[in-house]
């Protein structure tokens, strides 16, 4: 009386085939990045070794190590988060948080995806015209920085706005009817339990920056430049570029140089990532959550 | 004394031709420490009216209120700071919200937004609202557990106590035990019997019986109108003007 019937056989046989599709294509999706890992170690990873990391190139740029374009990469990527981070969360906090709804926030929202959809060699125009000429920047570390935190605002915006809003509205409904202002609201509510999700946009962001090439290209990254920058008037030599120039612009490069190159910006990556997230547990746990 | 005057209150929400009314045409005046209990089906703007005392309807687009809500007096339009206005007014949602933080923060909040920072002056404020609130002996060894990690029940007491520790003289309960259990229920329901004597309670409730065992006058609301205001007892015995509110109370309808 309730044995199998012709339906729920068909059923049952529907999900298996469901599932081992949807597992196919996932595993698809994985082949990729572990050869891209594969391929870096295997070809760049006799690269890395202390002098490989911490030398200037020589000769050429085909031997000696890449210790200017990491330490240029890190300035980067520092001043473009100082930059869209704090910028970003306040245009996430006032059009999630106070913006009333109308077509003027509409516009903005509009706008703000629209800037996501920039290519980046725009970006490096718009960089190039705004910062490095109309602003008077020449092209220098804070040129460049800028343009990377116009083109990675939208991440920020958008990641902060969406762990804005994943925070319950009964809970700012409560605070608000004891009399507190949207921003003790804010400060006491919303921000502590949206702080996991903003510092994965802000990871996000890290990750994108730290691999544009384009924007830096025209505003101040350079081709070689075997010093350290001293100020964000300086220019410097990045990572990315590094990799394209090594990769095609230099004559009698050894294969696995750029490889090398690539590896160290994968686990530079790879390194900010686990960071955050063990900031993220760390927060979590002192939350008992 | 008048606590609370309400005249020719009328709530709508949306505009134009997709306009809905709330509330329409309600007069009353609430007594200072009395309990005043508002009854009717759902649907008949009890929550509306409740959110209409301390200018909730600013939270909500498209929520509009006329005519006059005066709170010991002075239109409570006209108070220049609605933060004060609300640090007043304790409310009591119908279900219970224990923020994400711990039971201590959870009663400390009011006093720290009003800048209390002093940690003996909180601990005997918290001590305080969660023993009124008759949570005290429950939760006082996981004072740092978190709120939103307390049973139901004990989640609306956590509210309740958080709202007493706003010190407000106006109580505003909407439908409080609808996710609490009966044993709870009967231990609020004290616990709101003794907070008359320091402020005044409005109660809004789909039990028809709390009504009669709490309230002094009770209101009964249907389908955004004011049926009937009268004292407690005579609603639920005596005579009543409109035939629809005896249905109601004797359970007919509804």
């Amino acid at each position: 009386m309730f044995g199998p019937t012709a339906r729920t056989v068909q059923d049952q046989l529907v999900e298996r085939r469901v599932r081992v599709g949807l597992g196919l294509v996932t595993a698809v999706l994985v082949l990729p990045v572990v050869l891209i890992l594969g391929v870096l170690v295997v070809k760049g990873g006799p690269m890395i070794s202390m002098e490989f990391l911490f030398s200037d190139p020589t000769n050429g740029m085909t031997e000696g190590g890449i210790f200017p374009a990491l330490i240029g990469t890190v300035w980067l990527v520092g001043f473009a988060l100082l930059f869209s981070v704090p910028v970003g969360i306040a245009a996430a906090l006032y059009l999630s948080e106070y913006a009333p709804d109308n077509w003027v926030t509409r516009a903005i929202n509009l706008a703000i995806i629209n800037l996501a959809g920039v290519p980046s060699i725009v970006h490096a125009l718009f960089g190039l015209g705004a910062f490095v000429l109309f602003a008077g920047f020449g092209t220098s570390i804070l040129a460049a920085s800028l343009t990377l935190a116009v083109m990675t605002l939208p991440v920020v915006i958008v990641a902060t706005r969406e762990s804005l809003q994943a925070v319950p509205m009964e809970f700012r409904e409560a605070c608000w009817s004891m009399g507190a202002t949207r921003w003790q609201t804010i400060w006491r509510i919303v921000l502590p339990n949206s702080i996991t999700g903003i510092l994965t946009g802000v990871i996000l962001e890290v990750s994108r920056t730290a691999g544009e090439t384009a924007p830096i290209m025209f505003t101040g990254a350079a081709f070689f430049l075997p010093f350290l920058p001293e100020s964000v008037w300086d220019q410097t030599m990045a990572m990315s570029l590094h990799l394209f120039v090594v990769s095609t612009q230099v004559p009698d490069v050894p294969e696995a140089l750029p490889y090398g190159v690539a590896l160290v910006m994968i686990l530079m990556v790879l390194t900010m990532n686990a960071l955050s997230i063990g900031f993220r547990m760390w927060l979590r746990g002192r939350r008992k959550w | 004394m008048v606590k609370l005057s309400v005249r020719d209150l009328r709530i709508t929400y949306g505009e134009g031709p997709s306009e809905k009314v709330a509330l329409s045409g309600v007069n009353l005046d609430i007594h200072e420490h009395e309990i005043f209990g508002i009854i009717g089906p759902a649907n008949s703007g009890k929550t509306s009216f409740l959110r209409a005392i301390n200018r909730m309807d600013e939270f909500t687009l498209g929520m509009d209120v006329r005519g006059s809500v005066k709170l010991d007096g002075t239109e409570v339009r006209d108070w220049a700071n609605v933060y004060a206005l609300r640090r007043r007014i304790g409310v009591v949602f119908p279900l219970p919200v224990g923020l994400p933080m711990s039971v201590y923060d959870n009663v400390a909040l009011s006093p720290r937004l009003r800048g209390v920072r002093k940690r003996s002056v909180l601990d005997e404020k918290v001590e305080q609202c969660l023993t009124r609130a008759a949570l005290w002996d429950e939760v006082k060894d996981r004072l740092g557990t978190l709120g939103s990690l307390l049973s139901g029940g004990q989640q609306q007491r956590l509210t309740i106590a958080r709202a007493l520790s706003q010190e407000p003289d106006l109580l505003l309960l909407d439908e409080f035990s609808i996710a609490v259990d009966p044993v709870t229920t009967m231990r609020i329901e004290d616990v709101l019997v003794d907070l008359k004597q320091d402020m005044t309670i409005v109660l809004v409730t789909n039990l028809v019986q709390q009504a009669r065992r709490l309230a002094d006058r009770t209101a009964f609301f249907l389908m955004g109108e004011c049926v009937e205001i009268a004292e407690t007892e005579e609603l639920f015995t005596g005579e009543v003007k409109d035939p629809r509110t005896r249905d109601y109370v004797d359970g007919r309808f509804g």
